[in-house]
């Protein structure tokens, strides 16, 4: 249960773009086309799982403080945190390269579609800012750790692919000449996670309901699934909102 | 300009106004948007980024010719790394609460794509000074968008600059309270820093019909 919390909390609450604005730099320039949005939107849910779950092994058996103690008792009072930064990134770095070379090895079809846009990834601040989050939100094992980011990396996508069908369209418009392009894209985006904000209140019941019996938990989470659904609509009727402000 | 010559003032002053990192190159949009609910987080920000920038340029552009160019990123993301923890450590040493306001976005100048891309675009290619100047630039366009931003979200949203209020005070109604002015909330919330940077971009292109974009 906890892992369905904790993966609907990462793609619409704490959505890595609307909330905290990582990886928009990405974000900002790889949004002209649908098709190249899903592409790097694929690539990032894909590096997202992988290193999230690598960087909290690190952070638990290397760099919390204490974490050496399974070397032996003398080693117990070592607190490496201050490593963290570099150790997250030099494992991101290393595994976007490893995660290159296998994929164009095994499958130069996902390797022609990913290709050029994983060297990028290595300096997406959606990939290090989620391993930070990961360790400073203290989540308290692998399977949650892995979860966190494969939903963080689908709210990252989510959040690419809207923004490039909404400029798809928007090129239609009649957008005043200084605003046209980036101008117009910030904005809608900050419309964009207004809109988001207003998943804020989904799970605030769960709390309570986790003491209660597991019934009342199952209906929360299907009143999820059915936000999941109207959260697609609301995307489109937002669409046509900022055009119609726009016109 | 006694000290700079023609070129080298350009490398500073262009980035602040027609080449700015922000609004006009799309760079390091990630922390700087999330940062700025107040002015005084803003400039801290600002500061780390000048120091890691232009002491990472420097670095960089002085093993420009070592580093093997296929292994590049990583030999670049290792030296941000280390002035960023250099840039932690302080900050968690002197201004403790103010780093838990930053949060993760301290760690987040990593992977600040102004960094990275001034890295690949200027320090490979150039000496340490020209480097830089470079860097101090790009941190100053950086910073003054950022001051901006800060400036006008805690203005308007909390009616304080620095923590010291300004325009009156809200529960004993004096200053502008007195006339029925309220702060704006909603200013505080992270949505508005996208949109305060999306009317930046609006008022500085319709300054300069040039970098209007078609």
């Amino acid at each position: 249960m906890e892992h369905v919390e904790l993966f609907f909390k990462s793609i619409f609450i704490d959505n890595m773009v609307f909330a905290t604005f990582l990886g928009m730099c990405s974000y900002l320039a790889v949004s002209k086309k649908v098709s190249t949005a899903v592409g790097l939107g694929a690539a990032v849910i894909f590096v997202l799982a992988i290193t999230v779950p690598l960087n909290w092994l690190l952070d638990q058996y290397l760099l919390q403080p204490g974490a050496l103690s399974w070397l032996g008792p003398e080693y117990a009072e070592y607190d490496l945190s201050f490593l963290s930064f570099i150790m997250f990134i030099a494992t991101i770095a290393t595994m976007v390269q490893l995660v290159e070379i296998v994929v164009e090895k095994f499958s130069p079809s996902l390797y022609n579609s990913l290709g050029i846009f994983l060297p990028l990834i290595a300096v997406n601040c959606a990939i290090l800012g989620g391993s930070l989050f990961m360790q400073s939100r203290e989540i308290a094992s692998l399977g949650l750790a892995a979860t966190y980011g494969i939903g963080s990396g689908i709210g990252w996508f989510l959040a690419i692919l809207a923004i490039a069908a909404i400029r798809e369209k928007i090129r239609y418009s009649n957008v005043p000449g200084p605003l046209r392009g980036l101008g117009i894209t910030f904005i809608i985006t900050g419309l964009m996670a207004i809109g988001f904000m207003s998943f804020g209140g989904m799970l605030t019941g769960g709390d309570e309901a986790v003491e209660e019996e597991q019934k009342t938990v199952e209906v929360v989470t299907e009143v999820d699934e059915d936000k999941k659904l109207a959260d697609v609509s609301e995307i489109e009727k937002e669409a046509d909102n900022t055009t119609k402000v726009v016109e | 300009m006694g000290l700079l010559s023609k070129k080298d003032s350009k490398l500073i002053l262009d980035p602040l106004a027609d080449n700015n990192p922000i609004t006009i190159q799309v760079l390091g949009i990630c922390s700087a948007l999330a940062i700025t609910a107040e002015l005084e987080a803003s400039i801290v920000m600002s500061i780390s980024v000048l120091f890691v920038l232009g002491v990472g340029n420097v670095i960089i552009s002085l093993i420009r010719n070592i580093i093997p160019s296929k292994i590049r990123i990583i030999v670049q993301l290792i030296v941000v790394a280390a002035l960023v923890i250099i840039v932690d450590l302080v900050l968690k040493a002197f201004a403790y609460e103010l780093s838990k306001t930053l949060s993760v976005f301290v760690g987040l100048i990593i992977t600040n794509c102004i960094i990275m891309g001034r890295f690949e675009a200027f320090a490979l290619g150039n000496g340490p000074w020209r480097s830089f100047l470079d860097g101090i630039g790009n941190a100053f366009g950086y910073g003054v968008i950022l001051i901006i931003v800060g400036f006008f979200r805690e203005l308007l949203g909390s009616g304080t600059l620095l923590g010291f209020p300004i325009l009156g005070d809200p529960i004993e109604k004096t200053g502008l309270y007195a006339f029925g002015y309220e702060n704006n909330g909603f200013m505080l919330l992270s949505p508005m820093a996208l949109i305060v940077v999306g009317l930046i971009i609006w008022v500085q292109r319709s300054k300069n019909k040039a970098l209007i974009e078609d």
